[in-house]
């Protein structure tokens, strides 16, 4: 086939970028180049549009061990012991076949985090579908839940938490995350940086196959009417290699025969090869005829692009071989001698004793494009104004009942029952909660993850709606008596090429990394992914926070359900009465304007490091933080957990009782406290400043504002449990 | 007293049958599916998993492997051999118990507590426990089904081992969460040597856990072995 500017285009290259390819080649490149050129310059692979902005983010602390740029961050948690971990999209691939898409999603970012030498201990998902009422969001949510579970299950590790989302702006593209938390020690941490000349190059795993070519390009480009022609660019996974690979490469790792290893993920055996090569400062000679195919004939081309799954690239020392193929020999895998490390710098590929690609490893990468987009900065909307009468002639509980069944806040239980949550035997805390929590093996120690969104607030005002999520992940985080270590993020947004998509990006990444920068809370690693639109329409935009935080003692871990009847009931933080963007005002008041809660960093860090001395000193029987729907949907849910109930009084304050109970204000938990205690509580919370309200008494099982106010926990129960699992079966 | 768990390629729940065994007091020896000889055990435990990832009928593959020749005739000589959830599909699909698992009867993978009754104590696994068993489920194909002269003649030799049921042993339709009939959860051999069931007490031997009922069942076990 002969290269020109138009082939380069039906890859997905702008005519600038091919003018500028020819001329870092100082010639046209063949078509088996010019695939390589697409697949390590698209938006996924090159961050192109992202990296300028993704530079300011605050990536470093006391112990954070790998930052951002390796295959996962990873952070330090005392004892020798570090996590690896890190979220990803799968959305492009999700949408054209959701269980597929998902699946390989899962088995993508465990992959990232064993190449690293973890292994895999936990998993999280954060998934936006459209409206309930779209005719292909069912069908989406289940083969997606069942992907999720299908990989995550057969892998043997936990899916420990999650976030379900619905809007209508995802009705044409909807959003898979998936999250993996690995436990490694320190001193055995594998990196994708090759070191040495002349050492073997190894390929392991499955064979490779025509699947998945050109996925990473497909996942740089915007939906149309022609999406089922898509459906060959998805991936297809095996979680049962991938467990065999798993076993097989972390044998493999406890000797140490290793130089370098990278997982053959987005653009395969591309990407895998020439990032190793780059971070060595280095060459490598592949021969082609020596890769495991699985179907006959495949070109260089398609050995190149293909995206088949669980499949790694290593660099061994020399000498080492035989060893090492004995191991992947006990799991039935392949294990390939497929090149070797040069000096060359470059990137030489042979085929049937020919040279088919030559390319200086420099222009994939350093010289990929960077650009500067034109983003366009957002205002912050102008308050509503809202009539008190309306308010009063609405009745709370009614609200309440709707709220909770709320198809964004209503229990999912349904999807997490399908996840094993309790294999590997060190779930202690299990999905539903504020965060999941996993025990570190054999340790007192526990570690806990959360992961979190907040689309509504990001489109309203990106600024603010990225500090937000950060704020809640570490509210979900503390919540469970977990100190807050690190984030990970995955920034789901429309085409950069739009300047108001961009500008949402630049200003959501502005809000994550003040607001991460403020709370110690670096990001260490994360994805990209643009172009989540379906012709024009973008979706809103959604960044997908990771956090993850330590338990020292797990025996002090928080969970959210009432413990004791008598016990007292505070919310700690201020409640102002911010009603706008707040699921009460977009479903119950109909009203989609107006901005978002304030976040206040310095009370966020303040209440928060309080909360966490309270717990500290045993002081909290139970907490949850406040979000969607306000102060009495997060006592609603502590007492359909505990199975108890509560005698609410509304504190002496100007705002109308539906505005404090249904207000989004930041920065706020409810926490249960013993009477005994509540004098050193009160005094510990007045000596660091941070306001707090008594709301209640825990009583056996009616939530009781008066007499004409009040209904039993079994009834909310079944507002919150049945409109996923009713929605599933009609 | 000695143990083996045996791994097969996709087993994963082979360390955390390891772990609950050697906290209970067993000498655990993990072996793997292509060795020829069984060490010395009192009891062979088939884990929980995705044994060659199921993709023909759960176990089927795994019931195959070199080492289940050294188990049948283990559990032919009276050996003590308990299959649990993946375990339990392979020693159906072996014949050491009867019966086959269908596919969970809304097609869903099912994680999550449970109930079960003992229904016969006449054995070494239950002797001596006189409640209602709260155990943890995790499967995608544990709908138990027999023909009606097999359940009849598992019935008469008293091969049922438990039922799913609410916590007060009440083993109606409602509780059974995958459509196994009779609720049934676990079976034996007619030597009661053998059980194979859907349910992991391995998940549950600690009260940060989902329960401490596996506790329970392993001490027992333990000592009705001594």
């Amino acid at each position: 086939m002969i290269v020109n500017e138009q082939v380069a285009i039906d890859h997905g290259l702008k005519k600038d970028e091919f003018a500028k390819i020819c001329e870092l080649l100082e010639r046209t490149p063949n078509i088996t180049e010019l695939g390589i050129f697409s697949a390590m310059w698209n938006e996924h692979c090159s961050y192109k549009s992202s990296r300028l902005h993704l530079k300011k983010l605050p990536t470093k602390g006391k112990q954070v061990i790998q930052g951002p740029g390796e295959n996962a961050g990873v952070v330090d948690i005392g004892d020798n012991d570090a996590i690896v971990f890190k979220i990803e999209s799968h959305n492009h691939p999700s949408f054209i076949e959701p269980y597929q898409g998902a699946a390989t999603g899962v088995g993508g970012i465990m992959r990232d985090v064993f190449t690293m030498g973890a292994r895999p201990i936990a998993n999280l998902n954060s998934i936006h579908f459209g409206s309930p009422q779209h005719k292909k969001t069912k069908n989406l949510l289940r083969g997606v839940v069942h992907g999720i579970g299908g990989y995550g299950n057969c892998m043997g590790v936990p899916t420990i938490a999650g976030q379900t989302n619905f809007d209508s702006s995802y009705n044409g593209n909807i959003l898979v995350n998936a999250m993996t938390l690995g436990l490694v020690k320190k001193d055995k941490i594998f990196y994708s940086k090759a070191a040495g000349l002349n050492k073997p190059v190894i390929y392991v795993g499955s064979k490779t196959g025509r699947d998945g070519i050109h996925g990473a390009s497909m996942a740089s480009a915007s939906f149309d009417e022609k999406i089922e022609e898509k459906k060959p660019t998805v991936q297809v996974g095996d979680p049962f290699t991938e467990k065999l690979l798993l076993e097989a490469c972390l044998e493999l790792m406890a000797g140490d025969s290793i130089i370098a290893i990278q997982d053959m993920g987005a653009a395969g055996l591309t990407s895998s090869s020439i990032e190793m090569a780059s971070k060595g400062n280095l060459g490598i000679e592949i021969d082609l005829n020596k890769v495991p195919c699985r179907e006959a004939k495949m070109t260089p081309y398609e050995i190149m692009l293909s995206e088949s799954q669980e499949r790694m690239l290593i660099v061994l020392e020399n000498g080492k071989e035989n060893q090492a193929k004995k191991i992947f020999d006990k799991w039935n895998l392949d294990f390939a001698i497929i090149g070797k490390t040069t000096k060359s710098k470059r990137i030489e590929l042979y085929f049937n004793n020919e040279k088919v690609s030559n390319i200086p490893v420099n222009t994939l990468v350093e010289n990929s494009p960077m650009y500067d987009r034109k983003w366009k900065k957002s205002k912050l909307p102008k308050k509503n104004i809202i009539k008190k009468e309306h308010l009063n002639s609405l009745k709370i509980i009614n609200v309440l009942k709707k709220i909770l069944s709320d198809p964004n806040v209503c229990s999912k239980e349904w999807i997490w029952q399908q996840y094993d949550h309790t294999v590997m035997g060190d779930t202690i805390q299990k999905p539903g909660g504020d965060s999941g929590v996993v025990r570190v093996h054999g340790t007192n120690k526990a570690v806990a993850a959360s992961v979190d969104s907040s689309a509504v607030y990001c489109w309203a005002h990106p600024l603010t709606g990225g500090k937000q999520v950060v704020c809640e992940s570490f509210r979900n985080l503390i919540s469970v008596g977990a100190k807050p270590i690190a984030i990970t993020n995955c920034l789901n947004f429309g085409s950069p090429e739009n300047e108001d998509n961009m500008g949402e990006f630049v200003e959501c990444v502005q809000g994550i990394g003040e607001a991460s920068k403020y709370l110690n809370f670096p990001v260490v690693s994360g994805n990209v992914s643009f172009y989540n639109q379906t012709k024009e329409k973008g979706i809103k935009p959604t960044p997908s926070i990771g956090g993850i935080g330590l338990i020292k003692d797990y025996q002090k871990m928080i969970t959210m359900d009432f413990k004791e009847v008598d016990n007292i009931v505070l919310v700690i933080g201020k409640t102002e009465g911010h009603i706008d963007q707040s699921l009460f005002s977009r479903n119950i008041l109909n009203e989609k304007n107006g901005p978002p809660p304030e976040v206040n960093l310095f009370n966020e860090k303040n209440i928060g490091e309080t909360l966490l001395k309270l717990i500290e000193k045993d002081f909290i029987k139970s907490a949850h933080d406040v979000s969607l729907g306000g102060i009495i949907t997060a006592v609603a849910k502590m007492s359909i957990k505990g199975n108890k109930g509560i005698n609410l009084i509304k504190p002496k304050f100007l705002i109308n009782e539906i505005e404090y109970y249904f207000a989004e204000d930041q920065g706020r938990y409810i926490i249960e406290v013993t009477k005994e205690n509540l004098k050193k509580v009160s005094d510990i919370l007045n000596k660091n400043a941070v306001h707090f309200d008594q709301l209640g008494t825990i009583n056996e099982n009616q939530l009781y504002i008066n007499d004409k106010t009040k209904v039993t926990i079994d009834e909310l129960k079944s507002s919150h449990t049945n409109w996923l699992e009713n929605y599933m079966s009609k | 007293m000695k143990s083996s768990v045996i791994t097969f390629p996709g087993s994963n729940c082979d360390r955390d049958m390891d772990v609950a065994l050697k906290k209970f007091g067993f000498k655990n020896k993990m072996v793997w599916h292509d060795d020829v000889e069984l060490p010395k055990s009192d009891l062979v435990v088939l884990p929980g998993g995705f044994s060659y990832g199921d993709y023909l009928r759960c176990g089927s593959m795994a019931s195959k492997s070199k080492i289940m020749t050294s188990v049948i005739n283990f559990a032919n000589s009276g050996g003590m051999v308990m299959g649990i959830c993946n375990g339990f599909q392979i020693l159906v699909e072996t014949g050491l118990v009867p019966g086959v698992l269908l596919r969970n009867k809304y097609l869903e993978f099912i994680c999550k507590n449970v109930f079960v009754k003992i229904n016969n104590k006449k054995n070494t696994y239950f002797k001596n426990i006189n409640k209602v068993l709260e155990f943890h489920i995790a499967h995608n194909e544990g709908n138990y089904f027999c023909t009606k002269d097999q359940l009849k003649e598992i019935e008469d030799n008293e091969q049922v081992a438990i039922n799913y049921c609410d916590k007060d042993g009440k083993t109606e339709e409602q509780f059974n969460p995958n459509g196994s009939i009779k609720n049934i959860a676990g079976i034996f051999n007619k030597e009661k040597n053998v059980l194979g069931m859907m349910p992991h007490p391995e998940r549950m031997i600690d009260h940060s856990l989902s329960g401490e009922d596996g506790s329970l069942f392993f001490n027992n076990l333990i000592n009705n072995l001594k």
